[in-house]
């Protein structure tokens, strides 16, 4: 992984995210939350600066991380896709929709394409399976989403 | 006490209310097995994550198994500890932890200690049943463990002894599910994290996921070089726990035999590290006792409490996460390494040996002494001042190897000069004794009057911190013990904020001291019984002892007059004394997932 | 609501968002103000009508047009037809898909007939957002009456005396557990708000939160004076922002309102809330996998007993319960006792939610009275299988519930009847199965979730469901034996009987389910190397109709492992033992349609 230095800004912002949690050890979910809702997600630099405002030790916040699946120590693309993959959704065939875009974008789950673009997720259950299977695209959802129509789906950011 | 009756195993019994299944049956001689489990008890280091599921029995009218390591008794309760459903869920679970577990018993360094292997070895497990995917990770070598997670059976008592025992924080559960790991963050190195190379965590995996970084292939290399000298000194807590290895009593001391030994394997010279720990009092002592004047004379700047210095895996700690207060500790250096720095210039000048001709070896009941031996203050030109740390576990599985019938050894004596040691010097082994060692001399010099009572009960035992006070004829010395790196932490944090009311602190980081140290003989797992005995057999050797303080050593009184000079003056500092480093910032290397 | 003449309601659920539900709503406001209809008519988001298949829907009052599948190009012709001119548009109405029939009132559609709005009273009526549309709906009253009228003691007799059960999945009595918290001795307790939906194609407690936040508030006051505690948290997955800002937005309101806070109605009890966010781990919808997220750890469940009510949040007594049997809580206290106890069975009083999901007609969210069989839900409410195909199985519970076919039927739906028949209610989802799909991928499906989101500290699940999955891939590669049916039983049976929580206790129910009751289908695959739906690529087999070969060659030349004979111009063939399945040479065969797979 690269390194990365973080500027004195964004330092302090974190800290400052901490600090709003009165560096509470048991807010760390939220503070994570927070962090990686301002800078898109939690790298090694940034976990550390975590840990040390928290008191709590690195190991420890990379268990968290590690742990829940809302966090990611990877940027995503510029368009994320998330599809959906829960039981509706997958008996509505989500499964060759997820297939279509991995074959498209020529990258795999968790994954971004060079041009850091394009990010592929997977979701639990959005609640949403009326619209099954449903693929976000940033905020955008597109429900009902069969392998031919990605094509179209991709265009649009293309 | 308030007791229940419950029927284990269709026996009835009483037990305590609050009692676990697994103690009421232990306590009614049903051993019922376990893995994740653990405890010592006595110092509140328990690990109880119910996880494992080995220990699951039946109780009557419950849907499930039970945990009995985490299900409290209650009143009428009906238990079976091995029926067939029992029996056949155990197996199946120990059979499905064997299926992501390599098959390499036969050269794995835990064979013989490993407590899968007994476990599957007891169940009579002949097959693994249940075959598929095998969790596989990057081999992680630092100067003193090796961890080899494939081996990891997420058993947690790593992670508990690290974090709740030691506050060091350098491992921690990672990842979910068939996934999930105990690693330092992002897998990084131990090297690399900010582990305290303690050992604590090897003492008590029940695997060989976490092992010592094995060095006797290099010992026995060097043995056999006509051209090299090489000499060996043993730490004080190695004596008493040596010969659990080899099925001796426990808290059987074995000085004589395991300087038999060494001599037996070839060692040109048997040293002991307790004549070195006589001379880290001699300057320890010194320093206190000149930041004890300054003090009492009203200079505000001088440091209180002194804290000792001779544990490695406390140095590291306190260099970690106190790097504003490395100008509290003693600057003097440990036991091992002054007995190195002497070695490898008084004996090698006295000898007509050359340094680079000369090897000093350490048994050791430490793992963290293998890392400060490596550490770049204590070389001379790029050669250390010692240069191979065996554990005593290492040490038993060398003689092994050399075929000594170790329980029939004749008793034999240390070689001289480093040989010589007073009782100050043994009790360096278990906590609380390099303070007490600290006093008697200190008394003697601050008061100029005979110690006639030697033995402070008040400073001995084992709870976590203890205080005592002694009286310096009028000058009341306060003096702080911990043992156990969270111990240790919270007197750190009083003196950080200027609350601390001592004079002197001694801390070790492991829980009894170097008796409990994480090179020893894996039997004092679950058993504080055991520390207890190790450590009375060390008071046992120094009240054997004709001198017992040691400045009354005359080896040591003859190395300050032919070489030395003063307690604390310049050549001693040159060769005694070191300087500690700011270890927090350490750089952040995640490795390449990929390996 | 008096100052309007008519309402447009517009879902705002998060389905109907998902399908430009705020461009409607814009493009009707846009429309009405510049008919200068802004006073007469209001239009706001409401919460979920529950038929998401038809969504976005738009409910016209007061006349009860209920229109489906709206665009945001159909706003000028809602205006302008059926407000301006009363003209129902009825290319936007629901059609029966039986009888044809368009019909205008949601009264008389199918979805609609058999259910029982209890838990989802306000959703659909009332705007989430505004505290009023609450208040006006008898929101609140409850909480007063408990405050002034009742002691704490009578609350809790009240809620046991309904029969009300936990609707997360336990079934456990929630009056009882309530007498329990209060009962053990402490001076700091909590209430629990478990909103961490994890079952995938479960959506109902989403639905309510953003329908009808006010009654989950509310109903944790209640709980709160109940049985002492002045502390509420509500712990709700992050992949609900929509849930989690509405939830947030009641939260000020009620305490704007006097309603949390200190001294609530001026009678001395105080009771807030916080919100903590859930960060992607199904296991944290286990209650002690929840509190330990929420004290800030890796979400591991721990052992019980002790249970939360003894030592939950902070080691401090703590009560958690689900977001719909909260829900329940005001109308139990409002109503007279019978109101409620009438509805269900004798042992499953009340309602259930459910949201119907999968190969079925009006996918949606559901609420109908305990003992209903799943032929009426699926049939009668569900509108039946989607493309007129069979029906194969129905799931519920979701991961840790079974597969019931048609044989289940007619089993009334209720906690202990679902258990008897090995299945489980679960929080409620209800997946439907046609014909096309494979009992063995189904299990596969839920295996793959439940390894995924396994926590991992204990061996049973994180190894022994590993395995599990691993089985049923070989099956469905055709490598499996009769023996891996038998290894795949008794293994499930023992991660049943010894995993640590109930995610792993659970999790063997999906493949436990299917053997029993797709047997045939199992030994199918292992014995005939045959899956019946075509589901398990690896047991297709890729075939020449010789009728319709032409001997073009494209297909051998397409082959890469040259499993294709025939000379051109003559009919070709697929050496099996060759064939790899990678159905290179069906692409090449579009235009004749000779090769198959079966």
């Amino acid at each position: 992984m690269a390194k990365i230095v973080l500027s004195n800004d964004k330092i302090e912002k974190i800290k400052a995210i901490c600090k709003s949690f009165h560096n509470e050890k048991g807010e760390v979910i939220s503070v994570l939350h927070k962090v990686q809702g301002t800078f898109g997600y939690l790298p090694a630099e940034i976990q550390d600066i975590v840990a040390k405002e928290m008191n709590l030790s690195l190991a420890h916040i990379y268990g968290i991380v590690t742990f829940y699946s809302f966090f990611t120590m990877t940027p995503k693309g510029e368009f994320p896709i998330s599809i959906c993959t829960g039981t509706a959704c997958y008996v509505r065939g989500a499964e060759k929709v997820l297939e279509e875009f991995k074959k498209q974008l020529n990258i795999g789950v968790g994954e971004t394409t060079p041009d850091g673009k394009f990010s592929i997720d997977c979701l639990r259950c959005v609640g949403v399976c009326g619209l099954a299977p449903i693929v976000y695209v940033g905020q955008k959802a597109y429900g009902k989403l069969t392998p031919e129509g990605v094509k179209d789906v991709l265009a649009e950011y293309r | 006490m308030e007791t229940i009756k419950l029927t284990i195993d269709s026996k009835e019994v009483e037990v305590a209310k609050g009692t676990t299944i697994l103690r009421a049956a232990s306590e009614h001689g049903i051993e019922i097995p376990i893995l994740c489990y653990f405890s010592i008890d006595g110092m509140d280091i328990e690990n109880k994550p119910a996880g494992c599921r080995v220990c699951v029995v039946e109780v009557e009218g419950r849907r499930n198994l039970v945990p009995a390591c985490a299900t409290d008794c209650e009143s009428g309760m009906v238990i079976h500890t091995h029926s067939m459903r029992v029996l056949h869920a155990r197996r199946t679970v120990v059979g499905l932890i064997l299926s992501d577990h390599p098959a390499e018993c036969l050269v794995c360094q835990k064979a013989g200690n490993c407590e899968l292997q007994t476990l599957a070895e007891r169940l009579g497990i002949r097959r693994v049943y249940y075959q598929g995917e095998q969790s596989t990770y990057r081999k992680d070598m630092s100067p003193s463990i090796v961890r080899d997670v494939d081996k990891c059976v997420m058993c947690r008592r790593c992670e508990m002894m690290c974090n709740d025992l030691q506050s060091v924080g350098a491992l921690s559960a990672a990842y979910r599910g068939f996934s999930s790991v105990v690693t330092p963050a992002f897998q990084m190195d131990l090297e690399k994290s900010s582990c305290t190379y303690c050992g604590q965590c090897v003492t008590v995996c029940p695997t060989g996921a976490l092992t010592e970084n094995d060095h006797t292939g290099k010992v026995i290399r060097l043995l056999s070089d006509p051209t090299k000298t090489v000499v060996v000194q043993t730490a004080p807590a190695v004596r008493v726990a040596l010969g659990e290895e080899f099925g001796m009593e426990l808290g059987t001391s074995v000085t004589g035999k395991m300087v038999a030994a060494l001599r037996r394997l070839g060692f040109n010279a048997v040293f002991d590290t307790d004549f070195a720990a006589d001379l880290t009092i001699m300057e320890e002592g010194t320093e206190l006792l000149a930041r004890l004047d300054k003090f009492l004379k009203g200079d505000k700047s001088v440091k209180l409490p002194i804290l000792t210095s001779c544990c490695p895996g406390w140095v590291n700690f306190f260099e970690m996460y106190f790097p504003d207060l490395l100008d509290v500790p003693s600057t003097s250096k440990s036991p091992q390494q002054m007995f190195g720095a002497i070695a490898k210039t008084y004996y090698a000048d006295k000898i007509g040996v050359k340094r680079e001709d000369m090897v000093v070896v350490s048994i050791m009941p430490c793992l963290a002494k293998k890392y400060e031996a490596q550490r770049d203050e204590f070389k001379v030109d790029g050669n250390p001042d010692v240069d191979i740390v065996l554990s005593t576990r290492e040490l038993a599985a060398l003689i092994k190897q050399s075929n000594i019938d170790f329980k029939s050894l004749p008793d034999e004596d240390f070689d001289k000069p480093l040989g010589e040691s007073t009782g100050a010097g043994v009790i360096f082994g278990v906590t609380g004794g390099v303070i007490e060692a600290a006093t008697r001399t200190a008394y003697e010099k601050f008061t100029g009057k005979t110690l006639e009572k030697v033995e402070f009960d008040a400073i001995r035992g084992l709870k976590g911190t203890r205080s005592a006070e002694v009286d310096f004829n009028g000058t009341k010395i306060k003096i702080g013990i911990a043992h156990g790196l969270s111990n240790a932490r919270k007197l750190l944090e009083e003196v950080r904020c200027g609350k601390s009311q001592f004079h002197a602190i001694e801390v070790m980081a492991c829980p009894g001291g170097c008796i409990g140290g994480g090179g020893q003989p894996y039997s004092h797992r679950n058993h504080i019984e055991i520390l207890r005995k190790r450590a009375a057999a060390l008071y046992k050797e120094d009240t054997g002892k004709k001198l017992r303080k040691s400045h009354e050593n005359p080896y040591i009184k003859k190395l300050y007059e032919e070489f030395l000079g003063e307690p604390g003056g310049k050549k001693a500092h040159e060769l005694l004394h070191t300087k500690y480093f700011d270890k927090s910032k350490k750089e952040i290397v995640v490795p390449d997932p990929k390996k | 609501m008096t100052n309007y003449k008519m309402h447009l309601l517009v879902c705002g659920g998060t389905g109907c968002k998902a399908s430009q539900a705020d461009e409607i709503l814009g493009n009707l406001r846009q429309i009405l103000e510049e008919k200068g209809l802004k006073n007469e008519v209001q239009a706001i988001f409401t919460g979920c009508f529950g038929f998401c298949e038809k969504g976005p829907i738009v409910k016209v009052l007061p006349d009860n047009t209920f229109y489906v599948e709206v665009t945001p190009d159909d706003a000028r012709e809602i205006v302008e037809e059926h407000i301006i001119k009363g003209y129902k548009i009825e290319r936007l109405l629901y059609q029966d898909p039986v009888t044809k029939e368009h019909i205008a009132d949601s009264k008389h559609m199918g979805f609609y007939l058999k259910q029982h709005r209890l838990a989802l009273r306000n959703c659909g009526f009332i705007d989430p957002e505004n505290i009023y549309e609450y208040i006006a709906r008898d929101g609140y009253d409850a909480l007063g009456k408990c405050l002034t009228e009742l002691s704490r003691d009578e609350v809790i007799a009240r809620i046991k005396e309904s029969g009300l059960r936990g609707r997360g999945g336990g079934g456990f009595s929630t009056g009882l557990k309530w007498e329990i918290t209060k009962n053990v001795p402490g001076d700091q307790k909590y209430v629990v708000c478990n909103a961490d939906e994890g079952d995938p194609g479960a959506f109902m407690d989403r639905s309510i939160l953003e329908g009808d936040p006010h009654c989950v508030i509310e109903a944790m006051a209640i709980s709160g004076y109940a049985i002492g505690a002045n502390k509420g948290l509500v712990y709700i997955r992050a992949e609900y922002p929509l849930a989690v800002e509405r939830l947030k937005i009641a939260l000020e309101q009620a305490r704007k309102y006097g309603l949390l806070g200190k001294d609530i109605l001026g009678t001395g009890f105080d009771f807030d809330i916080e919100v903590h966010l859930g960060a992607g781990a199904f296991v944290c919808g286990e209650e002690t996998g929840l509190i330990r997220s929420m004290e800030g750890f890796r979400g591991e469940p721990i052992l019980k007993p002790p249970f939360p009510s003894a030592s939950g949040y902070l080691s401090k007594p703590t009560c958690v319960n689900n977001v719909e049997t909260f829900a329940n809580i005001p109308y139990i206290i409002n109503h007279d006792l019978k109101m409620f106890t009438s509805i269900g069975t004798e042992k499953s009083r009340g309602t259930k939610v459910f949201a119907l999901a999968g190969q079925i007609n009006n996918v949606g969210l559901i609420e109908v009275p305990m003992g209903i069989t799943l032929r009426e839900v699926i049939f009668g409410i569900g509108g039946g299988i989607k493309n007129e195909k069979k029906i194969k199985a129905v799931q519920t519970g979701g991961p840790s519930g079974g597969c019931l076919t048609e044989k289940h039927l007619d089993t009334p739906i209720d906690f202990d009847s679902l258990l008897e028949v090995g299945s489980m209610m679960g929080s409620g989802g209800m997946i439907v199965m046609d014909e096309d799909s494979c009992a063995v991928c189904m299990a596969k499906f839920y295996l793959e979730f439940t390894v995924e989101e396994s926590c991992g500290k204990c061996s049973p699940c994180r190894i022994g469901n590993k395995r599990l999955h691993e089985m049923l891939e070989e099956i469905s590669q055709g490598k499996g034996t009769m023996e891996t049916l038998e290894k795949l039983r008794n293994l499930s049976n023992v991660i049943r009987d010894t995993s640590l929580c109930g995610l792993g206790q659970t999790s063997p129910n999906p493949v436990l389910s299917t053997l029993d009751n797709f047997w045939d289908e199992y030994v199918e695959h292992v014995v005939d190397k045959k899956c019946r739906s075509g589901q398990c690529k690896d047991l297709l087999e890729y075939f020449i109709v010789e009728e319709k070969c032409v001997g073009c060659t494209a297909c051998k030349r397409a082959c890469p492992t040259n499993a294709i004979i025939g000379e051109v111009k003559s009919a070709h063939a697929i050496k099996q033992e060759l064939c790899i399945k990678c159905g290179a040479c069906i692409e090449k065969c579009k235009k004749f349609n000779a090769i198959i797979t079966r």
